[in-house]
C-alpha cells in the first residue's frame, strides 16, 4: 500500500525538476546566443551583398539571404540580443513595478489604494497597443521609449494580481501568526507576503514575454520601435512582409526565432510555476 | 496581585452599507489572574473569536479597553504593539494553516525570538528544545506544516506561541480541528506546561466544549449573541446555569 504512494510522488517530483533543467537550459543558451551574438554569427548581419540577394536557403545560407544579400541567420541571431534583451527589460520593469503597487495597495487599503486602482482601470479600459502607440508617438519612437510605452500600459495586470493574492493571503491565519511574532511590515511583506504570491506573479511574466515580444514587434512594424537597419525580430518581418508570397524564408526566419523562444520562455513559466509550488515538491 | 489581564466594555461593531450595524460583542468585561486559566464558551458567531482578535489587536476594537500586565494596549500600534507581543501569545484553530507554508516550523517557531534579537544559533538550540517540551522531536524543525500531522502541528503551534514565554496564553479553538484522541493530548500538554512553567502562565482557553473547560479552567464566561451571559466557576455553573442558552449548551454535551 505504501510503496506505490511514495512511487509516484517521486517520478512526479523528478518530472517537475528535469523540465525545469530542460527548458532553464535552453532560455539560458538563448540568452548566452543573444550575449556573444557578434560572435556566432557566420556573416556580416549588415554586410549587403547584392550579388546574392534573396537567395533560398543552402549550406552556405542557413537560413537565406533577403532583399539586400544579407545572410538572415546572421540576422537572426543579432537580432536575439534586441529582441530577447529588451523584452527581457520590459517584462522586469512592469512585474516589479506592478508587484510593488499591487502589494502596496492590497496591504495599505483604504484611500490609497482606491486612488491606484481606479488608475489602473483607467489603463486596463484604453485598448492596449493603442494607448502604447500614443505614448510612443509622444515620446518619439525609439526602442527605448517602445519600452516605456508598453511598460505604461502593462503594470496593471500585475498589480491587481498582487493585490488580490495579497488580500488573501493577509486573511490567512499564519499571517496573524507572523503578526503575533512581532515582525515588523517590511519583513512580513518580504519574507511571507512576497514568497507566498510571487509564483502566479512570475509565471505570468514568463507568460507575458511572449506577449511582449510580440507587441513590441508590433510597435517596431509601425516604426515606433527598432528601426531598420537594426536587426530586430519583430522588424525584421515587417520589414519582409511583402516578399513573404515570392521568398517566404526571409520573414519565416525570424518568425521562427520568435516561435521558439516564446515558446520555451512559456513552458519555462509553466515549470517554474509547478516547481514553486511547495506541494510539488514532495513529502 | 496585578490582574494579567483586563478587559472592560469591550465592543465590536462592523458596519455594512445598505445593512443594519452588526453587533458581535457588546460591552463585555472581564479579568484574568495571573496563573489562573479562563475558559470563554459559547456557540459559533457568539463572539468569542472577535473578542480574541482584539485582545490581541489583530482587530481594532470600536468602543472599550484592554489592560495587558497593567498597561493600556488598547491604541498602541508599531513598534509598540510588536513588544506587547512578547507577554501576549496566541495558537490558533487550524494548525496546518497557521504555519507560513513557506518555511519550516523550525522558523515558524524562531521567529519570534528572531524579531526579538536571539542569534541564529541560540534560536536553533531554543526551538529544539521547545520542540522537545512540546513532544516532537527536534529534526521536526526542518519540516514543513504539510509534511506533519494536524495533532502535530499543533504542537509546534504551541512551542511557537511559547518561544518568547509570554504571560498569557490565547487558545482560539485551539483543539477543535483535531480528532478527540490528539485533542486530549493537546490538553495533557497544555496543562503540563501550565504546572512547569511556575503558574506564571495564564491561559486564555476558547472553546465550545463545556466539558473540556471543566476539566481545565478555573473560570468560564458563557456567551452568546455578543454578550457574556454567564460567569462563574465550571462547576458551579454546570450545576446551576442561570441562563437559558446555557442550560441548552450543558443538556446538549452532558
Amino acid at each position: 500500500m505504501k510503496e506505490p504512494t511514495v512511487r509516484v510522488q517521486k517520478i512526479r517530483k523528478d518530472t517537475v525538476r528535469i523540465r525545469l533543467i530542460i527548458f532553464g537550459t535552453l532560455a539560458i543558451l538563448l540568452l548566452i546566443c543573444s550575449v556573444f551574438s557578434e560572435y556566432l554569427t557566420p556573416y556580416d548581419p549588415y554586410l549587403q551583398d547584392l550579388a546574392n540577394i534573396k537567395a533560398a536557403p543552402s549550406a552556405a545560407h542557413i537560413f537565406g539571404t533577403d532583399r539586400y544579400g544579407r545572410d538572415m541567420l546572421s540576422r537572426v541571431i543579432v537580432g536575439s540580443r534586441t529582441s530577447i534583451y529588451s523584452t527581457l527589460l520590459l517584462v522586469a520593469i512592469i512585474t516589479v513595478t506592478g508587484t510593488m503597487i499591487g502589494v502596496f495597495c492590497g496591504w495599505h487599503g483604504k484611500w490609497i489604494d482606491v486612488v491606484l486602482m481606479r488608475i489602473s482601470d483607467i489603463f486596463l479600459a484604453f485598448p492596449g497597443l493603442v494607448f502604447a502607440l500614443a505614448v510612443a508617438g509622444i515620446l518619439e519612437g525609439g526602442l527605448q521609449n517602445a519600452i516605456i510605452a508598453l511598460a505604461a500600459i502593462s503594470w496593471p495586470k500585475y498589480a491587481r494580481i498582487a493585490r488580490s493574492q495579497t488580500l488573501a493571503q493577509k486573511e490567512t491565519p499564519y499571517l496573524k501568526a507572523v503578526r503575533l511574532s512581532g515582525c515588523s511590515t517590511m519583513k512580513i511583506i518580504i519574507k511571507h507576503i512576497l514568497p507566498n504570491i510571487i509564483g502566479p506573479i512570475l509565471v505570468t511574466s514568463m507568460l507575458d514575454i511572449g506577449t511582449m515580444m510580440m507587441e513590441l514587434a508590433g510597435l517596431s512594424f509601425l516604426g515606433l520601435g527598432a528601426k531598420p537597419p537594426t536587426a530586430e525580430w519583430g522588424s525584421m518581418m515587417s520589414d519582409t512582409r511583402s516578399l513573404l508570397t515570392t521568398v517566404p524564408w526571409v520573414t519565416m526566419a525570424p518568425g521562427i526565432a520568435i516561435f521558439i523562444s516564446v515558446m520555451i520562455f512559456n513552458l519555462l513559466g509553466d515549470t517554474i510555476r509547478d516547481y514553486a509550488d511547495p506541494k510539488s515538491r514532495g513529502r | 496581585m496585578e490582574p494579567i489581564l483586563k478587559v472592560e466594555n469591550l465592543t465590536k461593531v462592523f458596519t455594512r452599507k445598505g445593512q443594519p450595524d452588526f453587533i458581535a460583542v457588546n460591552h463585555i468585561s472581564f479579568e484574568m489572574n495571573q496563573g489562573s486559566c479562563l475558559g470563554l464558551i459559547g456557540e459559533s458567531g457568539s463572539g468569542k473569536s472577535t473578542t480574541v482578535n482584539m485582545i490581541t489587536r489583530l482587530l481594532d476594537p470600536t468602543e472599550g479597553k484592554i489592560i495587558l500586565d497593567g498597561e493600556d494596549i488598547t491604541n498602541i500600534s508599531g513598534r509598540k504593539l510588536r513588544k506587547v507581543y512578547a507577554r501576549m501569545q496566541m495558537v490558533f484553530q487550524t494548525p496546518t494553516d497557521s504555519f507560513d507554508p513557506r518555511c519550516t516550523l523550525g522558523d515558524g517557531i524562531g521567529e519570534s525570538l528572531r524579531n526579538n534579537g536571539w542569534a541564529r544559533k541560540d534560536t536553533r538550540d531554543e526551538v529544539a528544545r521547545l520542540l522537545e517540551v512540546c513532544g516532537l522531536n527536534a529534526d521536526f524543525a526542518s519540516r514543513y506544516p504539510h509534511q506533519v500531522s494536524g495533532g502535530q502541528c499543533q504542537r509546534a503551534a504551541i512551542a511557537r506561541a511559547l518561544a518568547i514565554r509570554p504571560k498569557l496564553l490565547i487558545c482560539d479553538e485551539a483543539t477543535s480541528a483535531l480528532d478527540v484522541t490528539v485533542q486530549k493530548e493537546i490538553i495533557a500538554l497544555l496543562n503540563e506546561l501550565r504546572w512547569k512553567s511556575g503558574s506564571d502562565l495564564s491561559i486564555l482557553f476558547i472553546c465550545h466544549d463545556i466539558a473540556l473547560v471543566q476539566q481545565f479552567c478555573n473560570y468560564v464566561l458563557v456567551m452568546y449573541k455578543g454578550d457574556v451571559v454567564e460567569r462563574g466557576e465550571p462547576d458551579e455553573v454546570i450545576r446551576n446555569p442561570a441562563n437559558a442558552y446555557t442550560r441548552r449548551l450543558i443538556d446538549s454535551v452532558l
